[in-house]
């Protein structure tokens, strides 16, 4: 028992004439070593549910527990859950702000009271991890390409080493390579930390890809909550809320409906390939 | 959080007030503050009164909202108040100590105190049904004369509209870098005075980061549509009156003529 959400709503701008109820009744609980993807149309509230994970934004009303504890309660430490639960914003980059890379990324650490030296070897380590080159660990963060300080934001989460690590759509605007490698790293994590990861993300593919649960927004409520299997089988009506399901989902029916007989539950391409393999083979001997 | 602080709130009815030309609107504000001043006695209030209920309940804008502007003033019109009470010579009431409350002083600061909640109020039924450009818009065709002193008016407007454009932004991004930082464990509530502004840093380098870069998009994508100045310019929505205009402006001068009629009195 990790997180529980409960009953969570939330306004925007309560009391004006803009009000937006952003989150309305989410119920949720994530368990210790979850592998998630939160995926949603535009506007359906992604990013604010996910600030309340690490009480940025305190809910409108509802209650949200961590490891049992009352979030809300006026004795729990903030900060405390903040240095245990790493979100990383949407456009992390801009975020950046010392003189070199290696002390932006020491500023979580530090924050955390880790000394000079103990800050210094969690930044080296996490740079490392994300990729950037050791001769560029001295330079200004500002004079990276747009990726490299995607990676460097990315290092400055993951040198506070959280148990929960929060992730606001890291690859918009990278190139495949990028993409494929922050979400490699991201999957490691996972694996060989054992961290809880949550992944905010409009790819289909990459959310079929990596993790173990979906959760669909819309409209600011909870859609589908499942395993990604199930999710896309509900194809139809994720299309109808500005979503789809993965390509080879689509292809696995059209092939279906050609008269091959695959299953069509399958959402990567590994699983597609395999069963396309197993149905032609298969239907010869 | 910072995104309560508002300024210019716009809020979007439909209404009469809200389709005036921008002009109509600051020109009567302008007399209805003028006006504020000239105003002594009661039955010059009571007219005051009667024309800004009358323009409040047009605008069908909730009270709630305007009475929200007086909030951030409170403390100025206390002193004020207190001032007036305290300072002003004349018959004296009650004396204590080396404080003396004079007749004049409960006079000066009711009147003082009237015009202050009349002057937010009645400024704030013009920022409230206005938006900033019709507002910047407005003011730079009644400001155009000034041209041929050599003032440049246009520039002026159109920098007073991108600047209004960018506050809102910029509270947007402060608020944003800000949950950033403190998801990395900065903290902007503790400390003292030299550690707080110290602790600023990761807020401001990339605030001023990011509005450099959006001025420059912003320079890049005017000039880009061929932006050079306002010289031949024209408006997408031109201000023209139309009839409830010129009866604004008649309701408008009544109200002059009346305020200065029975100001005195
Ligand atoms: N700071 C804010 N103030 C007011 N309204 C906001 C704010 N942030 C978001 N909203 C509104 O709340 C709703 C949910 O926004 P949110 O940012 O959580 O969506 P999202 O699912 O993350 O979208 P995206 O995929 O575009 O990032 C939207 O209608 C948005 O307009
Ligand atoms: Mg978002």
């Amino acid at each position: 028992m990790s997180i529980i959400v409960d009953k969570v709503n939330y306004v925007y701008s309560a009391g004006t004439a803009y009000e937006i109820k952003a989150l309305d009744d989410i119920n949720l609980k994530i368990e210790d070593g979850e592998f998630i993807g939160i995926i949603g149309h535009t506007g359906s509230g992604k990013s604010t549910l996910i600030q309340h994970l690490n009480g940025l934004i305190k809910a409108t009303s509802g209650s949200i527990y961590f490891h049992g504890q009352d979030i809300y309660d006026k004795k729990f430490d903030l900060r405390e859950l903040r240095n245990r639960v790493g979100l990383v914003f949407q456009y992390p980059e801009h975020q950046l702000f010392e003189t070199t890379i290696f002390d932006d990324v020491c500023f979580g650490p530090m924050n955390q009271g880790l000394d000079k030296n103990e800050a210094g070897l969690r930044a080296f380590e996490a740079l490392r991890q994300v990729g950037i080159p050791e001769d560029l660990f001295y330079q200004s963060p500002f004079d990276l390409s747009g990726g490299q300080k995607r990676r460097v934001a990315i290092a400055g989460v993951l040198a506070m080493k959280p148990e929960v690590l929060i992730l606001d759509e890291p690859t918009a605007g990278l190139d495949p390579g990028g993409r494929d490698e922050i979400l490699d790293l991201i999957t490691r994590m996972h694996r060989e930390r054992g961290m809880t990861v949550i992944l905010v993300s409009h790819s289909m593919e990459d959310v079929a890809k990596y993790v173990n649960r979906i959760i669909v927004m819309n409209q600011g409520r909870v859609m589908f909550d499942d395993v990604p299997k199930e999710v896309f089988k509900h194809y139809k009506e994720l299309e109808a809320v500005g979503l789809a399901a993965p390509q080879v989902t689509y292809l696995m029916h059209e092939l279906r409906d050609r008269g091959l007989n695959v299953d069509t539950d399958i959402t990567t391409i590994a699983e597609a390939r395999a069963a396309i393999m197993k149905a032609v083979l298969g239907g010869k001997h | 959080m910072l995104r309560d602080i508002t300024i210019g709130q716009y809020y979007p009815a439909d209404s009469v007030i809200h389709k005036l030309d921008p002009r109509v609107k600051l020109f009567g504000t302008l007399i209805y503050v003028i006006s504020l001043f000239c105003i002594k006695g009661v039955v010059g209030f009571v007219v005051a009164t009667f024309f800004m209920a009358g323009m409040i309940a047009l605008s069908k804008v909730p009270f709630k909202f305007m009475v929200k502007g007086l909030k951030p003033i409170m403390i100025l019109m206390l002193i004020t108040a207190l001032f007036n009470l305290f300072l002003t010579p004349g018959d004296v009431l009650v004396s204590f100590w080396v404080l003396e409350i004079t007749k004049e002083g409960v006079q000066n600061a009711v009147l003082m105190t009237i015009r202050l909640i009349y002057l937010i109020l009645g400024t704030s039924v013009m920022t409230l049904t206005t938006t900033p450009n019709q507002l910047t818009d407005g003011l730079e065709k009644s400001l155009r004369p000034l041209n041929k002193i050599k003032v440049p008016v246009h520039a002026i407007a159109m920098m007073m509209s991108i600047a209004l454009r960018f506050i809102p932004i910029l509270i947007e991004e402060t608020d944003k870098i800000m949950k950033a930082q403190m998801a990395r464990g900065a903290d902007f509530e503790n400390g003292n005075m030299l550690k707080r502004i110290k602790n600023m840093i990761p807020l401001l380098v990339p605030l001023f980061v990011s509005a450099f870069r959006r001025a420059d998009d912003l320079a890049m994508a005017m000039e880009a549509r061929c932006y050079s100045g306002g010289a031949g310019r024209t408006k997408m929505k031109p201000l023209t009156y139309v009839k409830r205009d010129y009866i604004a402006y008649a309701v408008i001068i009544v109200y002059l003529l009346l305020s200065l009629l029975c100001g005195r009195i």
